[in-house]
């Protein structure tokens, strides 16, 4: 199969995916969520005849879960286009796309399950096929360094959620996520098992303080893929959220996991932003600013948790504060997302990641520089562009919680716009430098990988009103409503 | 189901095992040693599946020539062959990373061999 061939089918796969889900989306949001039962001779089948419980795996698609699916799908398609070229320069292009394609694969199915083992084993699927795209440059000590400790992490992770799933099944004799949430007691075992959950999804999403291995990760990956693994990320965020929200709801003690979710949120923003802002090396500033980033979501989400019991606060703040969360994880997929391939440019052009070695790059390469205004300013929260809508859903509902929080949620935002104000100075601006004097503007591919995200950025930014209330709202009330859930599966049993 | 002592001592084991797993991840500066940890930890947890799988007096759900008695459901077992097989997955991974750090750094010392800081 020639290399073209190859190229056309990778991202015919991807667009023909990212169709589907829309299309899925459109359906979801009209008729409400979807199930289907793996095996089954009906789809709607969940639970077979002669049992009482549902013993086959079963996709559950809900707004929440569609609403991970569109981000996953766009990405993936930008980031693929933009490894076009890049993948041009490098040898193993075949597995390259494989261990692409299987990243997809394993995001959207941790997104689109309604089952437990099988969260556990996408969840895996992604992490595998994360690591590998994250050491594929062996010629790089560091590539492999960063690859290592991704894997490391991830095992381990996955390891505690799979032994959270047999916690769970020795009591319940249950995998499915809907037939759990109908039977939990939130006994000490089943504490036990959300520590090792949360725990885990923690790890993952690199919330602080376990966020060491994000920036070595994430300034290592080849270009295309660092948006990719940082997406994986965000899936395990739809991991813990689906976890506390749907699997535990309101057993648990909403107010005291609400606030550990709201700490651990503060410390990501509090610790990603101040230690993004000395560093010196392009990706690793961008990956301290995705830590960042995953905080502001946290705090929302976990506002919205820390009211769930309380339907009066709940609807005056709580479901705000969710969907400025939720809303926050589609606008920094989309922009981070954007930064992360404005920074790997650079690398390909200059050969550096080092911001004190740049200089002057906004004449040779006008485009990147342009994408790179945008996603700072859509990042540190500036009117108009996305980001600022997301954050002020965030301030307002927040403040009216707890101003505190609110207050420092701000002094981040702040810091994150003199941060990538530094960078873009010391990147962008300045005297032209003599050995950089023959670089070129990147090649098409890349630049067009970088102006799909630009354009949806654009787009959400002049219509938030249409987005919040056509695909965010849909997805908080899916998290909030646990019971549409273990309907759509119990049947109402 | 009995609740002897003697069906509690997997459990032990299990936990025995997860606890020199962890103390191997957190203490060894090895990566060789680190990747063994992981490897512990993932026998571990498939020790616990296996257990919570077995009933006392139950038959396994083989269809051809079956005692009588009450068949198990094999969940746990189902689950606990996946596991297997993807941590085999991961440990090869992580081996072939190793060998990598080795030819670059010249140490398998994760003190050594580290790169990135800060």
């Amino acid at each position: 199969m020639s290399e073209k061939a190859r190229d056309i089918f990778v991202i015919a796969t991807l667009v023909f995916v990212e169709f589907l889900v829309i299309i899925l989306a459109r359906d979801i949001y009209l008729n409400g969520l979807h199930i289907y039962t793996l095996g089954a001779s009906s789809p709607n089948l969940t639970i077979p005849e002669n049992y009482i419980v549902p013993v086959r795996i079963i996709l559950e698609v809900d707004s929440m879960s569609i609403f991970m699916a569109i981000i996953t799908a766009t990405v993936s398609l930008a980031a693929a286009i933009y490894s076009l070229s890049f993948m041009k320069e490098e040898t193993g292009g075949d597995r390259f796309y494989t261990l692409l394609l299987l990243l997809a694969a394993g995001m959207f199915g941790m997104e689109l399950t309604g089952d437990l083992f099988n969260l556990f084993v996408f969840l895996e699927i992604a992490s595998i096929a994360g690591a590998a795209l994250t050491a594929f440059r062996t010629r790089f000590a560091d590539a492999v360094e960063g690859g290592l400790k991704y894997i490391v992490i991830s095992s381990a992770a996955a390891l505690m959620v799979l032994f959270a799933i047999g916690i769970l099944y020795a009591q319940y004799n249950l995998l499915n996520i809907g037939a759990l949430a109908q039977v939990i007691q939130y006994t000490m075992l089943d504490k036990i098992a959300l520590a090792l959950l949360a725990t885990a999804f923690t790890m993952k999403l690199a919330g602080v303080p376990m966020h060491m291995w994000a920036p070595d990760t994430y300034s290592v990956a080849p270009a295309g893929t660092t948006p990719m693994i940082y997406i994986a990320s965000q899936a395990c965020l739809y991991g813990l959220f689906r976890t506390c929200f749907t699997l535990y709801g309101v057993t648990l003690n909403t107010a005291t996991i609400g606030w550990i979710v709201i700490i651990i949120g503060v410390l990501s923003m509090f610790v990603g932003v101040t230690m993004a802002v000395h560093q010196s090396d392009v990706k690793r500033l961008m990956a301290y600013h995705a830590i960042s980033q995953s905080g502001y979501m946290l705090l929302g989400v976990g506002v919205g948790l820390a009211v769930l019991g309380n339907p009066e606060a709940l609807a005056s703040y709580g479901r705000e504060a969710m969907s400025g969360g939720i809303f926050h994880i589609i606008n920094n997929a989309l922009y981070k997302g954007l930064l992360f391939l404005t920074a790997e440019a650079l690398f390909f052009r200059l050969g550096t990641r080092d911001l004190n070695k740049m200089g002057g790059m906004c004449r040779n390469m006008k485009y990147t520089s342009i994408f790179f205004i945008i996603g700072a300013l859509a990042i540190s929260g500036i009117p108009p562009f996305n980001g600022f809508t997301s954050k002020l859903m965030i301030y307002e509902s927040v403040y009216r919680f707890n101003p505190i929080l609110s207050v420092i949620a701000m002094l981040v935002s702040i810091i994150t716009l003199a941060s990538f104000t530094k960078a873009f100075q010391a990147a962008f601006t300045g005297p032209a430098l003599p050995q950089y004097k023959d670089v070129k503007e990147v090649p098409k591919p890349m630049l067009i990988g970088m102006g799909i995200l630009t354009i949806i950025i654009i787009f959400f930014s002049l219509f938030p009103g249409l987005i919040v209330s056509s695909i965010v709202n849909p997805a908080t009330d899916a998290l909030i409503n646990q019971a549409t859930y273990i309907n759509a599966v119990m049947g109402g049993l | 189901m009995t609740q002897g002592i003697p069906f509690n001592i997997p459990f032990l084991a299990v936990a025995v095992m997860i606890g020199i797993a962890f103390y191997i991840i957190i203490s060894q500066r090895n990566l060789i040693k680190l990747v063994m940890g992981l490897s512990i930890l993932a026998s571990g947890v498939n020790l616990f599946l296996i257990t919570l799988g077995y009933r006392k007096g139950g038959v396994a759900p083989i269809y051809t020539h079956t005692p009588a008695g009450i068949m198990v459901l094999p969940i746990p077992q189902a689950l606990t062959l996946t596991s297997i097989v993807i941590a085999v997955a991961c440990l090869a991974l992580m081996l072939s990373m190793i060998i990598h750090i080795y030819r670059h750094t010249g140490s398998t010392d994760s003190e050594k061999s580290r790169i990135m800081k800060g």
